[in-house]
C-alpha cells in the first residue's frame, strides 16, 4: 500500500496526503498520540510545525526502532492491546491513519481512542470506491488498486469499510462526527460537505474527526 | 592460589555524615568512589549519569585499575560515541555495597574496628540511588539531563525516576525490569550459596586469613554468566567443540563452552569481592518498585515529567522485554512520555555491553532528541 520513497522529514508538501489533512486538522501545543505513527512523520511534524506533545505507538518494531533513532518519542505496541493502559482524556487528539482496517477489533480501538483522547482523527481507505465495486462486480475477484494494492491472501487489513458503514459504527457507538471528508490519492475532486453517498462512490480515502456524543 | 584484590585508591567523595539506609541502621560515614568523563557546562545541565550493573563498576569509558582491560562501555561511552562526553558530563559511581572504593563490605566498619564483611548493612537499589544523590548534590547539579544504565544499572534508572522525578530529565532504563523475578532470586541464591560453600569463605571474615572463597565465587560467576548469555550465542560461541583430547574421560575440561565459563570464573575473582557480591545480588533480591505503591507500579510515576526510552533484547531471558513492556505500560498508565524498542539480538542479556548498532543508534538518537527538548546545545 505505501510504496513511495521514504518522506523527507519536516517538508509538510511531502507528507502523505492523509498525514498532511491530519495535521491541518491539529490546534498547536495540544496532547497527541499517534497510533500506528510509522516513520513517525506526523509525529515529528507536529512537533517541529505546531509545537505539540505528540508521541507514537507502532507494531512494526523496524519503524519503531527508526522513529526513536530520530529523537522521536515512539514505542513499540499493538492498538489492540496497548491502548487499555492509558489513563482517561490523556490526550487532546487521538491519530489513527490508514490503520482501522487492520486492527483486530476496530469497534473497541474506536472507543479506547474516545475514552483516551478528546478527539479521534480516523483515516481509511475506502472499500465504497467505485472501482473498488467495478473491479468485484466485472472481475468477480477480489479487487486489486493503487490503494488496496495486495492480494487477498497477502493484506493485512482484514476489515474494510466503506464510507456509509463508518457513519453507520458512529452512529451506533454515538460518536459526533465533527468533521469529515473523502478525497482521492492525490486530493483531487475533494468532494468535501457533499452527499455521503457520493462521497462513497468518489472517495478513495477518507478522513474523520469524532468526538464523544 | 588466588589472594585479595589489590589495594587502590579511587576517586572518591567522603560525607561525614553517613547515610541512613532503608533498613534502617545508619551509616554513620559514606564513601562514593566515582569517574566522570567530559565537561559539566556553566549552567550544570549536560550531566549524565551512568548507573553499572551488577559486578560493573564506575571505571565505564577507561582502562581497568586492576585488570587494565578497556572501560565496561568504551562502545557506549566517548567522544563522538552515543553518550557522547564532547557534548556532555558523564559521572559513573561505584555502587553503595561494591568493591572498588565506595561504602560496602570491604570498608573499615568504624576507626580500628575492622572491615564490615558480614556485618556491613543489608542495602537495596533505593539506598544505592540514595548514595548517588549525595554525590550529585555535592557537584551542585540540580538536575541530570539523563540516568542511563542496563541490568541493575537500569533498576537505578527506574528508581531515580520514582524517587526523583524532578532532577531526571530523561530515563533509560536498558535490559531491565521493575521487580527481581523468582527465576532471577533464584538463579542469584544459587550463586551465594556457592560462596557460602566454600571453606575459604571462613564465615565472611576470609580477609583475616589472607584468603579469598576463590571456588566458590568462581561458581556463582559461572552460573551467572550463563544467564547472560543465550542458547544461541552459546551454540554460535562454542557449539559441542572439544579442547585437545578426544574420546569419553574424566571431568577434566573437554568441552570449549567449559574453559570459556572457567575463565570468566577465575578472572572475576581477582577484582570482585565475595561479599561484596552477597551484598549486592540481595539489593537486586530486594527490587520491587511497585512494593511501596500497593502493587501499582504506574502509582511509582504518577504525574512524572522525566522522558523515558526502555530499551530490551531479543534474546534477553534474565530480563525479558516483557518486563520492559510492563514498566512501558506502567508508564502510559502514568500519561509518561515513552519510546520502547526492542533491539534484535541473539547475544542474550549481555546484548547491552556488545557491539549493538541498532542499540546503539536508539540510545543515541533518543539523547539528541532529548538534548533538543531541554534546549542543550
Amino acid at each position: 500500500m505505501d510504496t513511495q520513497a521514504e518522506p523527507v522529514r519536516y517538508v509538510a508538501k511531502n507528507m502523505r496526503l492523509d498525514l498532511r489533512l491530519i495535521a491541518e486538522m491539529i490546534q498547536p501545543g495540544t496532547r497527541v498520540l499517534d497510533i500506528g505513527s510509522g516513520d513517525g512523520t506526523l509525529i515529528d511534524h507536529l512537533y517541529r510545525t505546531k509545537g505539540c506533545d505528540a508521541r507514537g505507538i507502532e507494531i512494526d518494531m523496524a519503524e519503531v526502532t527508526r522513529s526513536v533513532v530520530h529523537g522521536l518519542p515512539v514505542m513499540q505496541g499493538d492498538a489492540d492491546s496497548d491502548l487499555a493502559q492509558y489513563p482517561d482524556g490523556a490526550f487532546d487528539y487521538v491519530v489513527l491513519s490508514r490503520t482501522l482496517q487492520a486492527v483486530e477489533r476496530p469497534r473497541e480501538v474506536l472507543a479506547q481512542m474516545l475514552r483516551i483522547g478528546t478527539r479521534a482523527l480516523v483515516s481509511f481507505p475506502n472499500f465504497g470506491h467505485w472501482l473498488v465495486r467495478w473491479q468485484l462486480l466485472w472481475s468477480g475477484r477480489m479487487p486489486m488498486t493503487s490503494v488496496w494494492a495486495r492480494p487477498w491472501h497477502e493484506t493485512p487489513n482484514i476489515h474494510p469499510c466503506t464510507i456509509r458503514d463508518f457513519f453507520v459504527l458512529c452512529a451506533e457507538e454515538g460518536y459526533v462526527v465533527e468533521k469529515w471528508l473523502a478525497v482521492d490519492e492525490e486530493g483531487r475532486g475533494t468532494p468535501r460537505r457533499r452527499s455521503a453517498a457520493l462521497a462513497n462512490l468518489l472517495g478513495e480515502q477518507a478522513l474523520f474527526q469524532l468526538r464523544r456524543g | 592460589m588466588d589472594t585479595a584484590q589489590p589495594e587502590i585508591l579511587h576517586q572518591h567523595v567522603t560525607f561525614d555524615d553517613g547515610l541512613m539506609l532503608e533498613c534502617g541502621q545508619a551509616l554513620a560515614s559514606l564513601t562514593v568512589a566515582y569517574r566522570t568523563y567530559g565537561a559539566l557546562n556553566a549552567e550544570k545541565t549536560n550531566a549524565i549519569l551512568i548507573c553499572h550493573a551488577l559486578t560493573g563498576d564506575q571505571y565505564v569509558a577507561e582502562t581497568h585499575p586492576v585488570t587494565g582491560k578497556g572501560g565496561w562501555w568504551d562502545l557506549v561511552v566517548g567522544p563522538g560515541l552515543p553518550v557522547d562526553t564532547d557534548r556532555f558530563f558523564v559521572i559513573c559511581t561505584n555502587v553503595l555495597g561494591g568493591c572498588m572504593g565506595s561504602t560496602g563490605p570491604r570498608s573499615p566498619k568504624d576507626a580500628g574496628a575492622g572491615l564490615w564483611g558480614t556485618d556491613f548493612p543489608p542495602v537495596t537499589i533505593k539506598d544505592m540511588v540514595n548514595a548517588q544523590k549525595r554525590l550529585i548534590d555535592r557537584l551542585g547539579i540540580a538536575r541530570l539531563f539523563a540516568v542511563v544504565g542496563g541490568s541493575m544499572g537500569g533498576m537505578q534508572v527506574l528508581q531515580w525516576a520514582a524517587c526523583y522525578p524532578d532532577m531526571v530529565f530523561a530515563a533509560v532504563p536498558i535490559a531491565t525490569a521493575a521487580y527481581h523475578s523468582a527465576q532471577n532470586i533464584a538463579f542469584n541464591e544459587v550463586g551465594r550459596q556457592s560462596i557460602f560453600s566454600d571453606p575459604d569463605y571462613a564465615a565472611g571474615r576470609y580477609w583475616e586469613h589472607d584468603q579469598i572463597p576463590a571456588r566458590g565465587l568462581a561458581v556463582a560467576r559461572m552460573v551467572a554468566h550463563i544467564t547472560y548469555l543465550s542458547e544461541e550465542a552459546l551454540t554460535r560461541k562454542f557449539g559441542r567443540r572439544v579442547r585437545g583430547a578426544q574420546g569419553i574421560g574424566g571431568f577434566a575440561e573437554i568441552f570449549e563452552v567449559e574453559s570459556y565459563l572457567r575463565h570468566q570464573g577465575s578472572t572475576f575473582v581477582r577484582r570482585f569481592d565475595a561479599n561484596s557480591y552477597l551484598t549486592i545480588t540481595r539489593a537486586t533480591d530486594y527490587f520491587d518498585l511497585a512494593e511501596e505503591h500497593g502493587g501499582d507500579l504506574k502509582a511509582a510515576f504518577k504525574g512524572t515529567r522525566t522522558r523515558f526510552c526502555l530499551i530490551s533484547f531479543s534474546s534477553d531471558w534474565l530480563y525479558p522485554t516483557a518486563e520492559s513492556r510492563d514498566v512501558a505500560r506502567a508508564l502510559n498508565g502514568a500519561a509518561a512520555n515513552v519510546s520502547f524498542v526492542e533491539i534484535a539480538s541473539d547475544k542474550g542479556h549481555d546484548a547491552f555491553l556488545l557491539d549493538e548498532p541498532d542499540f546503539h543508534r536508539a540510545l543515541a538518537g533518543f539523547l539528541a532528541g532529548c538534548a533538543e527538548h531541554a534546549g542543550l546545545p
